[in-house]
């Protein structure tokens, strides 16, 4: 799942770099940006998804 | 360019409260492993920033390496000399004054390396190895920070958005809130993600084991000394970058110290209407996020934007180090993440919404030279979509290659210390004594059970 997110993450920031690369349009450039900008939360909220601690030790 | 220097040798200041901050947070059996991991760690990342991190993160004026995308130049890797080559030549007794500028880049770009580097110490408390810690650091500070550094101070491809398509300013980042802070919590994440959390931590049954802070005087104290240590990388961060004058800095140091004191004063607040008690480290917390936060907008924000900047940062990190140590499984003894990379987010994007930015080049020597509120200063949506590329590039694109990297490392050379590291304390596991040997504070952590 967090190499999921990561993955994303990186994805998100490629879509923000292409918009800026691609689109010389305003309007279409700021929405990719933040379409991008989106898919960078999504793929933070699946790589910080909770994972519990390997041991069963509880000290 | 005298007074740029000497507000940068106030940015030890910063370390040393970093430092005692890292150690008052831990635990008691790994207080001396944790000073002497920040005495290694700001060692280490000086001398990989002088090795190759100023190679890579370039200096103005210097031109960097360029790629050429869409028709337009994206300036994407520093071209400095190794070895901080060529700077015994700025100090010839006839140089002028900008022959300056080069070597206090680099000493600037040294001490925030350091200073970036304690921060995912705090993470990594008391489970974290020395030699791993070192090499860790090196990482940080001969290669990803150096690389931002440059997209953003050097001329690279982030400060040239304003020039290439329009956008504001470009990526303003006056004090490192994004070049030290957010790649600084950012690297944090990844070493909480590659140790683990500490096996007391997280129970198999029952709630989140509360592992207080053992000594919150230190923390206070590194709080105290965070203060002046700020001043120095605000005023000669926006001093080396945005152009800023004397006439600027009051303003930097004002708004440095309104957003600290709307941070802390917010988490004072907040914490005595939820738990009837003020808490100290969330102040502590508080207090540092909102400094972070600072970072980003000192010279272009007003006083009384500048305390909401605070206040915003001081809501986020409480909310924040409870989110992530409780519902994310996020063990973070110092709460570095939110206190760097939350807050330091969330000042790059305030910049965007609240700064007044000038339009034109004369605006801008006419706002660093301290009247900013004139004419020429407006807020722009285009400022604000720079911003966001800026925290774009650091969430994905920063992050994952601090994660995969020190991953990387993590194989060949494990990070997290034995199950004895945590028993006994990373003091007497790596150092061989304890921190304060005369006390026996907690009798289970030098018996063996």
């Amino acid at each position: 799942m967090r190499i999921a997110g990561l993955m994303l993450l990186m994805a998100g920031w490629a879509l923000v770099v292409l918009a800026l690369i691609l689109l010389p349009a305003t309007a279409a450039r700021s929405a990719f940006l933040g379409a991008g900008f989106a898919v960078e939360m999504i793929g933070l909220v699946l790589a910080m998804r909770r994972q519990l601690p390997p041991s069963e030790d509880t000290a | 360019m005298t007074l740029c220097f000497v507000m940068i040798l106030l940015i030890p200041l910063a370390l040393a409260g970093m430092a005692l901050v890292n150690a008052g947070l831990g635990r008691s059996h790994s207080a001396s492993h944790s000073m002497l991991s920040s005495l290694c760690v700001i060692s280490v990342a000086a001398i990989a920033y002088m090795v190759c991190g100023h190679a890579f993160a370039g200096a103005a004026g210097v031109p960097g390496r360029q790629l050429l995308l869409g028709g337009k130049p994206w300036s994407v890797l520093g071209a400095s000399p190794w070895f901080l080559g060529g700077l015994a030549r700025e100090f010839n007794p006839g140089a002028s004054q900008g022959a300056m500028i080069t070597p206090l880049v680099a000493l600037f770009g040294m001490l925030g390396a350091a200073l970036a580097a304690l921060v995912p110490l705090s993470a990594g408390a008391d489970r974290w190895k020395l030699g791993a810690s070192c090499a860790s650091t090196a990482l940080l500070a001969g290669l990803i920070y150096p690389i931002f550094f440059h997209w953003a101070w050097g001329g690279g491809w982030l400060a040239q958005l304003g020039a290439n398509y329009g956008l504001g300013q470009g990526f303003v980042d006056c004090g490192g809130a994004g070049a030290i802070q957010v790649i600084a919590g950012l690297s944090a994440l990844s070493i909480t993600w590659v140790l683990g959390p500490r096996r007391a931590k997280y129970p198999a049954v029952g709630v989140v084991a509360a592992i207080p802070a053992h000594n919150i005087v230190l923390v206070l104290l590194g709080c105290l000394l965070l203060l002046p240590g700020w001043f120095g990388l605000n005023a000669g961060g926006a001093m080396l970058f945005n152009g800023a004058s004397i006439a600027g800095l009051p303003l930097v140091a004002l708004n440095t110290l309104l957003c600290g004191a709307g941070s802390a004063l917010t988490a004072v607040v907040f914490t005595k209407v939820r738990f009837s008690r003020p808490d100290a480290s969330l102040t502590a917390n508080g207090l540092v996020a909102g400094l972070a936060a600072s970072s980003a907008g000192c010279a272009y924000v007003s006083p009384f934007f500048s305390l909401l900047i605070g206040v915003g940062a001081g809501l986020l990190v409480i909310f924040t180090v409870e989110l992530l140590e409780t519902r994310l499984g996020i063990d973070d003894p110092a709460g570095a993440v939110s206190v760097h990379a939350v807050a330091g987010v969330w000042g790059l994007l305030s910049l965007g919404l609240l700064g007044r930015l000038p339009g034109t080049a004369a605006g801008i020597a006419a706002a660093t030279a301290g009247t900013a509120y004139g004419g020429t200063a407006y807020v722009s949506g285009g400022q604000m979509l720079a911003q966001v590329v800026g925290v774009a590039t650091l969430l994905g694109l920063m992050l994952p290659a601090s994660y995969f990297l020190n991953r990387l490392i993590d194989r060949f050379y494990p990070y997290r210390s034995d199950e004895d590291g945590e028993r006994l304390g990373m003091d007497l596991l790596e150092l061989g004594a304890g921190a304060y040997p005369e006390f026996l504070i907690h009798g289970d952590e030098y018996t063996q059970r």
